[in-house]
């Protein structure tokens, strides 16, 4: 039916649905021929992209919608016509850090508004004696895991560029960094939660569904006049990666599904571990707590394949509040538009007027409205605004 | 070009043998100031101590992102100007990317300065990639003659072959199945030994 196509990726389970379509053969049913390209960083994934090397790519979400509106880089608009997943990642700390916390904690410990009041207690202690400031690892400055950090520090007052140290750190280098010290905790998808678990050197302190209920996690990402020059294997892509999605969430199909993304050209890791997030059930600390959560990671369920313009305006509005760039109609429009529902519904033979958007919730803060961004955004203390 | 007018180079790339031949490179085209970083651990720290008016990276280090951050937190480097010289200038960027170079600009540093020094990286990264790909052809054609030696030698005995006629018959397998000889040696070795 076409050339064959080149689709960048990072390996990261959220990468499943693509991965799933190729390997298990939904794509070639499509008449597609894909090659998936294994990348290192999220930088190479976009700029590959940007300039036409890759067709598609599997992209943070919040990196799709800056490369259209040209922050951080050169100004490509981008098209995601399909969410890979939704949320997926965890926070992780450090014995130490967990101990400190679980000493100053007033509540449930799972309850993220009680971990952020006890960090904020922890972080006065530790300036009051002089120690250095906290170090949170996260994967890109245009990352859900820097907004998610952020905004569950943030609701107790820590302010994320003040109080404490982010740093970007590759996802490969997290379990390391945490060992040697070099960061005090980080917020990274999986495996890496696990293979710092595992180890021995980390607790997972937070599913990012205790603190947003549904985040945009990656998408898949086309650039815009690519996809204007052909919408049919567009369509052809989404329905093999919705097909992949629908095959993986059958619990039958789960082990299978991690034997696939477990082969040392995609992920490369332990197919057990993979299972640990596609079923939601994690070792969260070394002593062997397991926790289980039906949102951990939604790769097809509960309609997370179809791109959500209110997601997209929600990362928007966390690149204003961190001071990335200024707030404007016009960007939050086209922030929004990045993220194509009716490309899916299209692809889907769907009609998309039946399918609202879910309401956006967090564990603190005011609801979300993305016809009143300004509002939303000034009524919180800590910001960059 | 004196000293002043030399930019500072830093080469972040974690395969000495590379980085010695982008070195020789630039060096010989007369640049005078450069400095390879190799460890990740320090990345920033030395980066902040060397500051550089560009920084090349190799495209496979993860690192890529490290420095992605480092150009949105302002305080950290004067002026990030551009990644990728210019938009404009695609196929530049194209070769760059594909050879596996990517280049970020630091300083001020005016942008058409940066496109011989790129080309420069294009075609030494290419000859790195030359370099290797010959050093792994001879390693698999070495590997390959030890292989079929041995099976060689396992058919000759098991069959009562002459050595010329176990070739013969290793080549023509080989063809017929559509593979190489080393795999069809590699098969009967296996083979033998699964059955000792």
């Amino acid at each position: 039916m076409t050339a064959p196509l080149r689709i960048g990726f990072i390996p990261l389970v959220d990468a499943a649905a693509l991965i799933v379509a190729v390997d298990k053969g939904f794509a070639a049913a499509e008449g597609l021929e894909v090659e998936l390209v294994r990348e290192v960083s999220w930088s190479n994934v976009r700029d590959k992209l940007n300039i036409g090397l890759f067709d598609a790519a599997h992209l943070l979400a919040p990196v799709a919608i800056a490369s259209s509106l040209g922050l951080g880089h050169v100004k490509v608009p981008i098209a995601a016509p399909l969410n890979l997943g939704i949320n997926g990642n965890a926070i992780t700390v450090s014995p130490a850090l967990h101990a400190a916390l679980m000493e100053e904690i007033d509540g449930d410990r799972f309850d993220p508004l009680a971990t952020a009041k006890a960090l904020a207690k922890v972080v006065a202690k530790r300036r009051k004696v002089g120690a250095d400031p906290l170090t949170f690892g996260m994967t890109f400055p245009f990352s859900t895991h820097n907004y998610q950090l952020r905004f569950w520090m943030a609701a107790a007052g820590v302010d994320p560029d003040e109080d404490v140290r982010l740093v970007v750190l590759p996802p490969p280098y997290m379990v390391d960094s945490l060992a040697n010290g070099h960061v005090d905790a980080f917020c990274v998808g999986a495996p890496w939660n696990s293979v710092a678990v595992d180890l021995g050197i980390g607790h997972i302190l937070h599913f990012v569904s205790d603190i947003l209920a549904r985040a945009a996690e990656k998408v898949l990402a086309v650039r815009q006049v690519w996809a204007d020059k052909h919408p049919d294997v567009v369509a052809a892509l989404v329905r093999a990666a919705v097909k992949a999605a629908e095959f993986i969430e059958q619990p039958a199909n789960l082990a299978e599904a991690a034997q696939l993304l477990a082969q040392p050209e995609r992920i490369g890791v332990d197919a057990e571990v993979i299972l640990r997030s596609l079923t939601g059930r994690l070792k969260i600390s070394p002593d062997g707590a397991v926790r289980e959560s039906g949102r951990y990671l939604l790769v097809g369920r509960e309609g997370a394949g179809r791109p959500d313009p209110v997601q997209a305006a929600w990362l928007y509005a966390q690149m204003v509040r961190w001071g990335q760039t200024a707030l404007s109609p016009e960007a939050l429009g086209t922030a929004m538009a990045v993220f194509r529902s009716d490309v899916y519904d299209a692809a889907l033979g769907r009609a998309g007027d039946g399918q609202a958007s879910t309401p956006f919730s967090a564990f603190a803060g005011p609801a979300f409205d993305p016809k009143d961004v300004g509002g939303y955004l000034a009524s919180f203390e800590v910001g960059r605004l | 070009m004196s000293a002043e007018q030399s930019p500072k180079i830093v080469i972040v790339d974690e395969s000495p043998v590379r980085a010695a031949i982008l070195e020789e490179g630039l060096r010989e085209a007369g640049f005078t100031q450069i400095v390879h970083i190799r460890e990740m651990q320090s990345l920033l720290a030395r980066i902040y101590a060397v500051d550089p008016d560009i920084i090349l990276i190799d495209l496979e280090n993860p690192s890529r992102d490290v420095l992605e951050a480092m150009f949105q937190v302002s305080r950290a480097v004067k002026r990030p100007i551009a990644m990728f010289v210019d938009q404009s200038d695609s196929s530049s960027i194209q070769a760059s990317v594909e050879a596996g170079v990517s280049a970020y600009i630091v300083d001020g540093l005016k942008k058409e300065r940066i496109k011989p020094i790129l080309d420069l990286c294009v075609s030494r990264f290419n000859a790195f990639a030359k370099l290797q790909e010959e050093l792994e052809r001879t390693k698999s054609q070495l590997e390959d003659r030890k292989i079929i030696e041995k099976a060689k030698g396992i058919l000759m005995k098991v069959k009562g072959l002459t050595e010329d006629e176990a070739y013969v018959l290793l080549r023509s397998t080989a063809m017929r199945e559509k593979k190489k000889i080393g795999e069809i040696a590699q098969s009967i070795i296996t083979a033998s030994e699964m059955l000792k």
